[in-house]
């Protein structure tokens, strides 16, 4: 099963966002990720999600989330280029002896720390999904003990 | 004006004239503006379901909106099963649910369901109203989603403050959605495609569905199929769009298909779908289904095309219209070994039952209704065995005159929606052919029937058994007959007496022809026939679920 990125920009309605997820949980689906803001025009919000999906189920889903009253466009970006990223906030243990280490690999994924307490460093990385996983794989050792994650946003590129 | 009137008020300018449903706390203020008007008829059920279904009756039956109400809670839950039948079939309802008041929602309050929620895969859409002032919009917008594109059911939610706030009444001349515009077009050149391979068919047949029926397009139907020459094969809910005593009909195909209409699908080499879906008990196993055939899909949703079978010429629009911009670009097909080979199966292989051994046969019994009422009553029916003896042998040779809950397949669904077919076509002789499990769900409405006088013919065909349930473990469950031996209780005919109707038991073939009779001179009460058939009797041809439609279990047939 392939993971899908599906773009939708959806007007402002009530019950909006049950109406998108329950078209996935009535299939058994799991939504990996989501993201929701507003975009250009304030009464118009966008959603980015994944889910991984057999590809008949994921068209019947994109057409009937098309259906939907109050859902403007759908796109799965899978099916042209796009970017994507993904910001990360995360706790790591703030071990003295190996704070330096902490810092080189942190330097390294290109990220920042953004608070310092006796107890931990926090940090902020900002790319692609597997590289945010990549960062936390090499912090995993140093002791994580909060991760924070959006989802993945993505753009439709030319 | 207060939002209660403001409901009525704008039920009035969308031409509501009945209102199915019961009153509770919470929709209390809109019962008592109810009581204070006379344009709009409230009938007053003994089950919410039975409302739900009702309206879902009238609106088969007469094409409108059928519109019912029930109070917050325990009253909305019970519309539920209404509700998801509506939505399966496609049937356009606006039900009216009372909530508790807006500052009370969420808090578990005496009677509170969230009913937007609970509802939301089974509506179109539905609505909470929680400012008066959106009320008449949301109304014109509910009505509008119900009838228009694909209809279906659409929920207002109506908390009981909102009832009574007042605000300046105004109703919208139309409403504008920016996603949502059905498309009723269908593409010019893709029209052309279909014309195209339609003309260069050799084996080719209609496969036509309640879309037609709900497109109001049964005339374009046989039109197309008249010019051409085409065989039409019907699906439980086309039943009746297109003449049953048409030459080119070549009956129902699926799991009760007779063998002449599942051969007819089989052995095509172009399927002409038509507001059909391709639902799993009219396909069989899915490979054999799609084996060397081409599809032309015409549906208004487009999310129905593609879902089942790929179609080659893939055409989004009202059927309707697509048809009467099809029919000029075809002209007769070039088919007549083909239709030769469709009359020789249907010669060969006729649906047929034993006749000779003086037993009570539920065929026999739908044969009779379809002679007496000479094919012109409309026939609700609930779900089972009896359902599909009626689309067997019941000749439907017009639209809206079979009501049956083809997708949800709901037991009880067929006593109330006989019901609300009789309010909104009153001259109709309207029939609800039951079975005697069926018949129990929702029994209680002889009541709503007898003080309303509506004279419905209610046929049971009983066999004191759940009958589809059992023959299935007769055929596939070592004759295990678990929960399905309901005894032969009640006396229905007893049961009718008492509740202020007519009831008449018939044991014999020689007693049918004459009850029916008795029972089409009765103009004020319901008149029930407690038909005692033979209990074992099965529905053959039947083609076991996944397997092959040429994979049949015959039978005596």
């Amino acid at each position: 099963m392939k993971e899908h990125i599906i773009s939708l920009t959806v007007e402002d309605r009530f019950g909006m966002l049950a109406r998108i997820s329950g078209l996935f949980s009535a299939r058994g689906y799991n939504i990996n990720s989501l993201v929701v803001a507003t975009t250009e025009d304030p009464s118009v919000s966008r959603l980015v999600l994944t889910v991984s999906g057999d590809q008949p189920i994921i068209e019947q889903i994109m057409k009937q989330l098309n259906k939907l009253i109050g859902v403007i466009k759908t796109v799965d970006l899978n099916e042209g280029k796009y970017l994507e990223r993904e910001l990360l906030l995360v706790k790591v243990d703030n071990n003295t002896q190996k704070r330096s280490e902490i810092l080189k690999l942190v330097e390294l994924y290109r990220g920042m720390v953004i608070d310092v307490t006796s107890k931990y460093l926090m940090v902020e990385a900002m790319g692609e999904s597997h590289q945010i996983d990549g960062l936390l794989v090499a912090l995993r050792p140093y002791g994580l003990k909060e991760v924070v994650r959006t989802g993945k946003v993505a753009i439709g590129r030319e | 004006m207060n939002g209660s009137q403001i409901l009525i008020e704008s039920l009035k300018k969308e031409g509501v004239k009945h209102l199915f449903g019961i009153p509770g706390g919470m929709i209390i203020h809109f019962f008592d503006e109810l009581y204070q008007q006379k344009d709009i008829e409230l009938i007053l059920t003994r089950h919410e379901q039975a409302a739900a279904h009702m309206a879902d009756g009238y609106a088969r039956a007469t094409g409108k909106v059928g519109v019912c109400v029930a109070t917050s809670g325990p009253g909305a839950t019970n519309l539920v099963t209404g509700l998801a039948t509506a939505y399966m079939d496609s049937i356009p309802m606006v039900a009216i649910t009372g909530q508790v008041a807006t500052h009370l929602i969420g808090n578990d309050a005496f009677q509170e369901a969230d009913i937007t929620g609970i509802t939301r895969p089974v509506t179109k859409n539905n609505y909470l109203v929680k400012d008066v002032r959106e009320l008449a919009k949301t109304i014109k917008e509910a009505f509008y989603v119900a009838a228009s594109g694909r209809p279906g059911p659409v929920l207002i939610d109506l908390p009981t403050d909102v009832q009574r706030a007042e605000t300046e009444f105004v109703y919208p001349h139309k409403v504008e959605l920016k996603t949502y515009r059905p498309r009723t077009e269908g593409h010019a050149l893709q029209i052309k495609k279909a014309a195209e391979l339609i003309l260069s068919a050799k084996r080719p047949i209609i496969y036509a569905g309640g879309g037609v029926i709900l497109g109001k397009a049964s005339q374009e139907l046989t039109e197309f199929a008249r010019k051409t020459g085409i065989p039409v094969v019907l699906t439980l809910m086309g039943l009746g769009s297109f003449p049953a005593d048409d030459p080119l009909f070549a009956g129902m195909p699926g799991m009760h298909g007779p063998k002449y209409a599942n051969y007819s699908v089989l052995e095509s080499d172009l399927v002409i779908a038509v507001g059909a879906r391709f639902d799993d008990r009219v396909t069989g196993k899915l490979e054999s289904f799609k084996a060397n055939t081409k599809f032309i899909h015409i549906d208004i949703d487009p999310s129905s095309i593609g879902k089942i079978v790929p179609a080659d010429v893939p055409i989004v629009g009202d059927v309707k219209k697509v048809l009467k911009e099809l029919i000029p670009l075809v002209s007769s097909v070039n088919c007549r070994e083909w239709q030769a080979k469709i009359a020789d199966w249907k010669n060969k292989y006729p649906l047929t039952y034993r006749k000779d051994d003086g037993k009570l046969r539920p065929q026999f019994i739908i044969e009779e209704i379809n002679r007496i009422t000479e094919g012109k009553a409309l026939i609700a029916t609930e779900v089972g065995q009896h359902q599909m003896w009626v689309a067997q042998f019941y000749r439907f040779n017009h639209p809206n005159s079979l009501l049956s809950s083809g997708g949800l397949g709901t037991m009880g669904f067929g006593f109330p929606a006989a019901i609300g077919a009789k309010f909104g076509c009153p001259d109709r002789v309207v029939f609800d052919i039951s079975g005697d499990g069926s018949f129990q769900m929702n029994i209680q409405e002889l009541t709503t029937a007898v003080i309303n006088r509506i004279p419905v013919k209610i046929a049971i065909l009983n066999n004191c058994y759940l009958g589809m349930v059992r023959q299935w473990q007769e055929l596939f469950y070592g004759k295990r007959y678990s929960g399905t031996h309901l005894g032969s209780c009640p006396d229905f005919a007893r049961i009718a007496e008492a509740f202020g109707a007519k009831g008449r038991r018939i044991t014999r073939p020689e007693e049918v022809e004459p009850v029916l009779k008795e029972s089409l001179k009765e103009t004020e009460v319901p008149f029930v026939m407690d038909f005692r058939i033979e209990q074992e009797e099965n529905v053959f041809p039947m083609v076991p679920a996944g397997a092959s439609l040429d994979e049949m279990i015959s039978g005596l047939a």
